[in-house]
């Protein structure tokens, strides 16, 4: 009932198997298919049954995400959105790192009537930049300006590419800028390097169409 | 010298003894489930030391180049106490994941009758979950707790092969070798054991004909007096003693990789592990788990 986009294209994902892993998966795909409530025992064990590691052709995507995100993708067609979402704060709550990765990739596929940005949140508090990362994918369409602002700053400060940070040309603003700005000067009285993340992020502020916006406006 | 410590709390641990680690060669470790100095009174409080095992501590390790396994259990100290009974009860979210490679700590440390409720209840979860079981025993009145553990073991229906029996000494080590078990040793600065004496041990054990199979050498460092370094040093003394570098790399490497490869959750890419696998018993064919790095 609910449309999951998935993380890489299910053929590629397939391709990427060898021919036991691959039973495997369709097995895995299947059950979750039949009995969305399966979700919570296939969803850990996941990798293990397929592969994890980069997946050819797909610049910065893993398999075991991608695997992941298909079991959700598969489970969400029998589930209404408030359902699925439940069931993605359950696999998050108790999620390992890897997990509650696949978890945001899989909300980043979420249709509109879904909002995880509670999780997004949890994510940001973290440290681990592999989740930091995946929560400014786009779901973080979601998050308000400030916690928005805060996420891309963080980015900067943990070393996430803002390659990862969707919406940056549209969303980026006077408000984010001053507050890079003010990081720059601290890192330059410190006499450390400035990393070149940040004239990137200036510059997709003054091309920005809300340039010339202020905060609460 | 590659080194896989099969028993230290990073969590204790600060970002100086992973690069020092490091630089001495730990490339992966396992850090069990323990009490961690000050007793916890819930539930939540076990939850998110979990959480920190599988995320947290796995991340910051993966910053050092260290691969960072655990093991879950609620461990004997605690059990003691009725308001954290209810940890029994989370245990299988866990051992469910990759990278969990035990069930344990587990087993006696005042040897009560809750520890042992709890204890047996966690060797039946490593049967549910086809886990190896980390059982500490006891600082106290080692001999009789190891004796009861090894009592406890055989019933459980575990093969002898999936469980270790921690912390040895020379009083405990040949009634857990009898026995078929692993047997774990945690070098310590200046107590319990130390590197000189755990080469004795090895030499006794190459001596009398037993090899060095089924031997763990690790660490255990944490909060208190404590050197992340006693598996390089180990390795040290014995080559200092005439063992070969591979007879070092077997106990400190291949074993661990042996024994805890018989999870099937190990986080360790195929270089790492073909040539442990290539010493290991036939529980590593058809297993693909090992397959590919994750960081």
């Amino acid at each position: 009932m609910t449309d999951i986009r998935p993380l890489a294209d299910p053929d590629t994902v397939r391709a990427a198997l060898d021919d036991a892993a691959r039973q495997r998966h369709d097995a895995l795909t299947a059950e979750v298919a039949a009995d969305p409530s399966r979700l919570g025992r296939t969803f850990p064990a996941a990798a293990r049954q397929t592969g994890r590691g980069p997946l050819p052709g797909l610049d910065g995507v893993l398999l075991e995400d991608a695997v992941r995100v298909g079991l959700v993708r598969a489970a969400a067609q029998g589930l209404d959105a408030d359902t699925l979402l439940a069931e993605l704060r359950e696999l998050y709550r108790y999620g390992d790192s890897d997990e509650k990765r696949a978890v945001l990739h899989a909300l980043a596929g979420a249709p509109a009537e879904l909002d995880g940005s509670d999780l997004l949140h949890d994510a940001l508090r973290t440290n681990d930049t592999r989740l930091v990362a995946a929560a400014m994918g786009p779901h973080s369409d979601r998050l308000d300006d400030d916690a928005w602002r805060q996420g891309v700053l963080k980015c900067l400060f943990t070393g996430v590419p803002v390659a990862a940070v969707t919406g940056l040309a549209t969303r980026a603003d006077r408000e984010l800028a001053e507050m890079v700005q003010r990081y720059r000067r601290e890192r330059e009285a410190a006499g450390r390097d400035v990393p070149p993340d940040v004239q990137v992020v200036l510059d997709a502020c003054s091309a920005s169409p809300r340039h010339s916006d202020r905060k609460g406006s | 010298m590659r080194i896989f410590d099969p028993h230290i709390h990073m969590t204790s641990r600060t970002t100086d003894d992973y690069e020092a680690m490091h630089a001495a060669g730990v490339r992966a470790l396992v850090e069990p489930a323990f009490w961690l100095g000050q007793p916890r009174t819930n539930v939540g409080s076990f939850t998110d030391y979990f959480d920190a095992l599988v995320g947290w501590e796995r991340f910051r390790a993966a910053q050092f180049g260290i691969a960072h396994h655990c093991t879950i259990a609620l461990n004997p100290k605690e059990a003691n106490d009725p308001r954290c009974a209810e940890v029994l009860d989370v245990l299988p979210r866990y051992l469910a994941k990759d990278g969990v490679v035990a069930v344990g700590e587990v087993g006696f440390d005042s040897m009560t009758a809750a520890e042992e409720k709890a204890f047996v209840r966690q060797l039946e979860l490593a049967v549910e979950f086809e886990l190896p079981a980390m059982v500490h025993t006891p600082h106290r009145d080692k001999e009789q707790g190891t004796r009861r553990t090894l009592e406890l073991v055989a019933d459980s229906g575990l093969t002898p092969g999936m469980v270790v029996v921690d912390h040895l000494n020379e009083v405990t080590v040949d009634q857990v070798d009898e026995a078929g078990c692993w047997m774990g040793f945690s070098i310590y600065p200046d107590t319990k054991m130390d590197e000189h004496r755990m080469v004795a041990i090895l030499r006794r054990r190459v001596e009398l004909g037993r090899g060095l199979g089924r031997v763990l050498v690790n660490s255990a460092a944490d909060w208190g007096r404590s050197d992340p370094l006693k598996t390089a040093r180990t390795g040290a003394a014995m080559l200092e003693a005439g063992f070969t570098d591979d007879d070092v790399d077997r106990v400190l490497w291949r074993n661990p990789i042996e024994f805890f490869g018989q999870s099937g959750r190990l986080l360790l890419d195929d270089d790492a592990t073909s040539d442990a696998i290539t010493d290991a018993t036939a529980t590593f064919e058809g297993n693909s788990v090992l397959r590919g790095s994750r960081d």
